[in-house]
This record gives C-alpha cells, structure tokens and sequence, in this order.
C-alpha cells in the first residue's frame, strides 16, 4: 500500500497530466454532444482535417509555427516570474520590421530572408525591451505596459495598411500589395510549409530549453522569478535579468512575426499576429512551463484549429467549438494540477 | 472573570514557539505581552484566535474549559482580536464592514446594527459615518471600526495585537484612551507589543517571552531595564571567548545616516578592526537593522562615508560591495536569504564561479553541494529545496554560500529560532573565521549571545548609537538601562 502511495506521488505530475486530460477529454466530447455532433465522428474529422493529407499537415505546421515561437517567448519571461502579456504586440512588431525588409530591400532571397528575420527579432526585441523599461524603470507592471503596447502595435499596423504602404490605388484592410517572390520563404514544392519557419521555432524551442536548463542565466532568471530580493543578495543582478528576458521574449516573438508575413501571408495583414500571442499564453499553463510539452502542445492546439474548420463545413458546427474545446482543456488541467499540488502539500505535512 | 492560560505548547520543526506558556489575567486589568520578533507572542495569540491548535496545555475562562479550534469558536467562546492591520473590507461601507461576521441571518438587520454602531460610537467618541466607503478612512478609523465590530460581538476578552505599528501618535493616544476605558468597564485585555514605551505606558502588568518561554512577569510600573533583562535573557555570559589579538581597522562608519521602512540610524563615527566581534544591542526597530543593511549597501544612506580596508565604498552598490569582502546574512532566512524552491545544488550553482562561466556543470555543482553539505552538516540533500529545511540548516546553507573571500560579515540575528546545537555550531563557524581575520558585526535580541561572543558591544535607541563597550567594560545593568533610552 505505501509502495503504491510513493509511487502515485512521486509519478504525480504524469498522473495529473493524465487524468487532465482524460477529464478535459471527456468534457469535450459531452459538450460537443449537446451541441448535436456525433463524438466518434467530430474526433475523425480533427484528426482527418489537421493530418489527413499533406496538404493539411502542411497547414497545420505552420500554425504549429507562430504558436510554438510565442510559447518560447512566453517560457522565458515567465521563468523570470513575469506576465508578458504584451507578445502578441511583439509579434505584431516583428512581423512590421520583417515587411519593411520585404518591401524597401533588393538582394539575393536567401540574404533577404536572413535580413527579415533579423529584421523581425529587432522589431520583437525592441517591443519587448519597451515593456521591460516601463516595468524596470517606470514600475508599470507588464501586463498592463503589454498590453498597451500591443494596442498601440495595432494601430500602427492597421495605419501601415491603410496608409503609406497600401495597395498601389486602394487603401483596403485586407492587406498590404504581397511582397516581391523573392521575400517568400521557400516552401515544399506547391505545400505552406516552409522548412525555413519550422527550423526557426524548433530552434526557438530548444533555446529556451537549453537556457534555462543549463545556463547560469536561466538559472539566475528562475532565481529572480521566485524571490527578487533574495536573489540579489546572493549576487544575482535581478534588473539586467529581467531586461534580458523581455528583449530575448521580444526577439522570440519578433521571429514569429517574421514567420506570419515572409513564410504565410507574404504581405502585411492587419490581424497578422492572429491571436497567436494570447493563445501561446494557454500553451504555456498547460505545459507547465517547459518547452518540449508546449511544443507537444502548440502542435496540439495547431491540429484543434486547423481540423475543426471540417466541423463546420461537414457537420455545420460553428468553428468556435475549437476555441471552446482549448478552453475547456486548459480549465480543466489547471484544475485538476491545482488539487494534486495540493494533495501533495498534505502528504508532506 | 479569569482567563488562564495554562502550560501551552506548539512548535514547528524541532524548535517550541511556544514551551509550557502559562498566564492568567483577571478582567478589568490591562495585561501586557511583551517580547521580541520570534519570541512567540504571535504563535499565543494566533491559538486564542483559534488560527493554529495548540499541541498541549488548557485555556479556560472562568474556570470554564474552551475549545478553540477554529476562529468561529474562539469568537463565540467570547475572545475578540484586533490585528495588526484592520481587517476591513476596503470598497464597503462602515455599516457593512460592521455587519460582516456579526450575524449568521440571512438578512442582515441593517437598522438594529445601525443603532449598536451609533451607540458604540458615542460611547467611545468614535468618529464614524456609517455610510462612508472604509477606504476614505484612516487606518486609525479603521481600527475604531474594527472595535466597534468586536464589541458589538460581545466579547468577554479583547487582544490587541501590535496595534499601534501603522497609526499616528494622536490616534496612539485616541486607541489608549479606548482601551483603558474598555478595562474600566471590566473589560479583560490584553496587549501584545515589543514596544516597551507602549507597554509601560498602558499596561497593569505585563508576561515577557522568550524563546517560546514566559521569562517573567511584573507588576506595572518597574523600572523598564528590568524587562529589557527579561526579554534579552540572562544577564551574563555562558562561555569564555578567548579574544585573539585584533588586526588593523577593516571598516570605518562616519556620519551616517540611513532611513528604511521607518527605522533610521545616525552613526557619527564607528570603526570595527579585524579579527574583532561586535555586538548590536537593542530592541527591535531601534536602528540596528537599518545600520548593517547601511554597511552591506542594501539601503541607500542619505549621507555618510564607509571606508572598508583600502576601499571608499560610498556610491557603490550591494554587488560591487560583496565583491569586496562583505557578506550580509539577513534575519529573515526565506524572505531575503534563499530562494525557497531553488534546491541547494542549484543555489550552489547559483553563487558559484561567477564569471568564468555561463554554461553549468550540473555534475560539478552536484557534488560541490554534497561536499558542502558534509562540510557544513547539513541535513538535506543536494536536491533538497531551500523551504524544505529547517531554520537551523537554512542558517547553515547561508555559511555554505558566503563567498571565500569574505572579510566583513554582517549578521542580523545570527541564531534567532535555531536550537541550542545549531546555533552553537553557527557561532564555532564564526569564531574560526574570525581566527581567519575576519571582521564580524552582529545584531541580537539575547544578552547571552551578546555578552558571550561580542569583543564590544554598541547600544541603539531610537536611531541612534547611545553607547560603546569594550569587552572589560561590559555591565549588562549599564547596557539594559541604555537600550531602554534611560540614562544613567
């Protein structure tokens, strides 16, 4: 009996994991009843519409892509015990760094597309470094620094679009003219996906594994997370940290965006960041901060959004029960590793 | 009526907060609980509140048993606390913060309370509106609320627990003036502070702890150096020191002057040698904190030079000063000293190698941490979090991450909560590195560990340094009478 006790609490989080989605699962499905679809059928048509046939694969990674790099962005800040809301602005401004290079600049496509994406990660870095001097230095917590500044990121991009870079003869919302081909990250033959975006984020992903796994930096960040104060007095220069994670959230970020314009839209969009931002904010609660299950995650959420476009045209859903089913999974888990945290806390008393 | 209180036991880890207390008050009187942080007023007054559950012991009222296992029991047994901060309820009005946890209705009788609080507030002169939001109030009002709710409960027994911290000496002076008359109608209260001026100023009588311990009582008046006796503990060294010969001046104090959270220190001129221990005495708040938090450049002074060896540290940050030899060990061990859920191999990691290199070697930081944790006899693992361990190990992990090159080191309650072995073991790490040359500055509120350890012993009050002692001049009598503002 004490062995299988020590047994379930020492495998706790797989366990929680576990059960959470088991519960969130079967939610889910409940919900999905009530609204009039046959469950064995909506679960086909996910799993069908996001990976069905190469084309949807293809489609699906490249929703994988922007998620997986905001969730990266979102790691990093987060280890530093920060809200960074504001990634979504981020993404916005890297993705309008990144289309400045695609419009103004002529060179060979691969040094173009090095240029965008270097482009990108500045316009991210920046955005980010912006909401870390208001919090640093103006004491304007993040979440409200971010958020203001993605407002003001959407301004900017929606000016951009119906502004000095519309469309030769119409100002119209939905976009810029596209980029010359050349600015067009390579793809697989006619498929989205683009090798190119998918070594970005995994890149992405393994960075901020590898940070704050094993550099004295992410340690230092995740000290400074817990306890600011007492992380300063073994040595620990809690500011610059904090300064470091928003500017390297921001260039995650920034690179997402960068991926939103050279390898998907090929021009800017006013909604470019596509929600992304908030979304990866999700992700990241429910992979527990660490970034091979966000990636797992991220990957997830991409097959949700791609596959239930198919509930709405084979079984007139409405779409939103995609968004709905992300919902319900990320209360449920929160939940559900709430109650095991706490059960834990009793065992050890 | 009698409260008694009635050899009450609690402790947390392997060290009592509260050991065998025993008091009893009779109503009418104004009883005084006095003690330093951590001595184990709180833990008292959190189980009469019914917060915690005492492990042994009885609390009888009228020689009638109570069972406080919940605050709900503990306000129907007829016990009433005011907390330090009033706990109101910000966006509500007066009448319904009075109303809240007074009724179990469903509907709340608005006018009947109405009436009470009137009523009340006349009697005290109390200046409430009923219909004003409590966010408009002082804290003073705040806490007149706080009253008038209490005593529309009925109780028989009202706590007071360090009710002056965050109000003004006109209001101090309205509270005073309530509490007296609330013992004049028979009232039984009882006034936790570790302010001495406010407890002779107030009290009948007053129980001092110690350590978990009740170290006395006395009738009021007595002279206040008496219970600053009781609260320091014995008045005499327990262990012969042999004092080696001291060194060159390590660090230099001049004409400083600090100010953080509401404690300020002025020093004109202070000077610690090396190989030599010095003694803070004081009680809490007098400008100890404020001073060693001054030399380790964790606060900004508003003026003032500090010269440590060669070194003009003036302008220079807590980074750059620790980089110059000195170490701040803070009293408050989780809040400022370790990161609670870093485990000690990654505190290791944390503090060691600074620069050299950005990439950890986890395996070298592992077993640098088991190395260490022998060294220093620590009981945990290198896996074992900060949080996890005692307040005795957490003390050792501290010594385990001061860096090699230390010269000064600033402590603040070097052994405040810690058994008798660990705090015995802290102060052999101590003394060896003293032996070492090292400069030692230490704040306490135990004379023991002061006049024991100390090779000169300086006295704050009330912000300033109000006298120095040589190892051959100490008088714990003289030092007493100083730390309590009188002058002798």
């Amino acid at each position: 009996m004490t062995y299988l006790k020590k047994m379930f609490v020492s495998n706790m989080s797989v366990m929680s994991a576990f059960c959470a989605i088991t519960i969130s699962l079967m939610l889910a499905i409940l919900l999905l009843w009530f609204s009039g679809a046959p469950p064995i059928e909506t679960g086909k048509l996910l799993l069908e519409g996001s990976l069905g046939n190469a084309t949807r694969l293809s489609d699906t990674s490249m929703v994988w892509v922007p998620l997986a790099l905001a969730s990266a962005s979102l790691i990093i800040t987060f280890a530093a015990g920060l809200w960074n809301i504001g990634v979504e602005g981020q993404i916005i401004v890297g993705a309008i760094f990144a289309s400045f290079v695609a419009r103004e600049f002529d060179a060979p496509a691969p040094l173009l597309w090095g240029a965008m994406i270097m482009a990108g990660a500045l316009g991210g870095m920046f955005w980010g470094g912006l909401t870390g001097l208001l919090r640093i230095k103006g004491k304007v917590n993040e979440i409200f620094g971010g958020l203001g500044l993605t407002f003001v990121a959407t301004g900017i991009v929606i000016y951009l679009v119906i502004g000095p870079w519309k469309r030769a003869g119409i100002a119209s919302t939905s976009g810029t003219a596209p980029f010359d081909s050349k600015a067009w990250f390579p793809t697989i033959m006619d498929l989205r996906v683009s090798p190119l975006a998918i070594l970005l984020a995994l890149a992405g992903l393994w960075l901020v594994y590898y940070l704050l796994k094993q550099s004295k930096f992410g340690l230092q960040l995740r000290a400074t997370g817990i306890n600011a104060i007492a992380a300063s007095r073994l040595g620990v220069r809690t500011e610059r940290n904090l300064m470091l994670a928003f500017l390297l959230g921001g260039v995650l970020a920034g690179i997402a965006g960068t991926v939103q314009v050279g390898a998907m839209h090929h021009k800017l969009v006013p909604s470019i960041s596509g929600g992304y931002g908030y979304l990866a904010i999700l992700v990241v609660l429910l992979g527990n901060y660490k970034s091979f299950r966000s990636g797992l995650i991220s990957f997830f959420f991409a097959m949700i959004a791609v596959g239930s476009i198919q509930w709405q045209l084979r079984l007139d859903l409405h779409s939103s029960l995609g968004g709905v089913t992300q919902g319900i999974l990320v209360l449920v888990v929160l939940v559900v590793m709430a109650i095991f945290t706490q059960y834990q806390r009793n065992q050890r008393i | 009526m009698t409260l008694e209180i009635d050899k009450i036991s609690k402790h947390f880890g392997n060290v009592y907060a509260n050991n065998n207390v025993s008091l009893s008050i009779d109503s009418g009187e104004i009883h005084g609980l006095l003690g330093e942080n951590g001595a184990g007023k709180s833990t008292l007054v959190k189980i009469l509140s019914g917060f915690f559950e005492k492990e042994a012991g009885e609390i009888r009222l009228d020689g009638q048993l109570l069972d406080l296992s919940s605050p709900k029991d503990s306000i129907n047994c007829g016990i009433g606390i005011l907390h330090q901060e009033p706990m109101v309820f910000l966006p509500f009005s007066v009448l319904d913060n009075f109303l809240i946890g007074s009724t179990d209705q469903f509907l709340a009788p608005r006018k009947q309370a109405l009436k009470q609080l009137q009523e009340i507030c006349n009697k005290f002169d109390f200046e409430l509106d009923p219909d004003a939001p409590v966010s408009l109030l002082t804290i003073g009002q705040r806490q007149q609320l706080e009253i008038a709710r209490l005593l529309w409960l009925d109780p028989k027994v009202l706590i007071f627990d360090e009710p002056t911290n965050a109000i003004s000496p006109v209001q101090r002076e309205k509270l005073f003036t309530t509490i007296r008359q609330l013992a004049a109608d028979g009232m039984l209260v009882i006034f936790v502070s570790h302010k001495l001026d406010e407890i002779a100023a107030i009290c009948d009588s007053v129980t001092v702890l110690r350590k978990g311990e009740v170290a006395g009582s006395k009738e009021l008046p007595c002279p206040e150096s008496e219970l600053i006796a009781l609260m320091f503990g014995k008045l005499f060294p327990s262990k012969e020191i042999e004092t080696p010969q001291k060194g060159g001046i390590q660090l230099t104090v001049s004409n400083l002057k600090s100010i953080e959270d509401r404690e300020s220190i002025e020093v004109a001129n202070f000077e610690i040698r090396q190989s030599e221990i010095v003694g803070i005495a004081g009680i809490e708040g007098a400008g100890q904190r404020t001073f060693l938090r001054a030399i380790a450049g964790r606060n900004s002074p508003e003026s003032g030079t500090i010269i440590s060896g060669r070194n003009l540290l003036d302008g220079t940050n807590y980074h750059q000063r620790l980089e110059k030899g000195l170490y701040y060990m803070p009293a408050d061990r989780l809040g400022e000293g370790l990161i609670s859920e870093l485990t000690i191999t990654e505190h290791i990691a944390l503090v060691e190698n600074k620069k050299r290199n950005q990439i950890i070697d986890w395996e070298m930081s592992y077993l640098r941490a088991t190395e260490l944790i022998s060294h220093f006899q620590i009981q945990g693992t290198p896996e074992s979090k900060a949080e996890s361990l005692s307040g005795g190990n957490q003390q050792r992990l501290m010594f385990a991450l001061m860096p090699t090159d230390a010269d000064t080191i600033l402590l603040e309650h070097p052994t405040r909560g810690l058994d008798i072995e660990s705090a015995d073991w802290i102060w052999n790490q101590l003394l060896d590195m003293r032996s070492d040359d090292c400069s030692i500055i230490f704040s306490s509120s135990d004379f023991e560990e002061l006049l024991s350890y100390s090779d000169k012993i300086i006295v704050c009050f009330a912000g300033r340094i109000v006298g120095e002692f040589e190892k051959s001049e100490f008088n714990p009598a003289h030092i007493a009478s100083l730390m309590s503002g009188s002058q002798i």
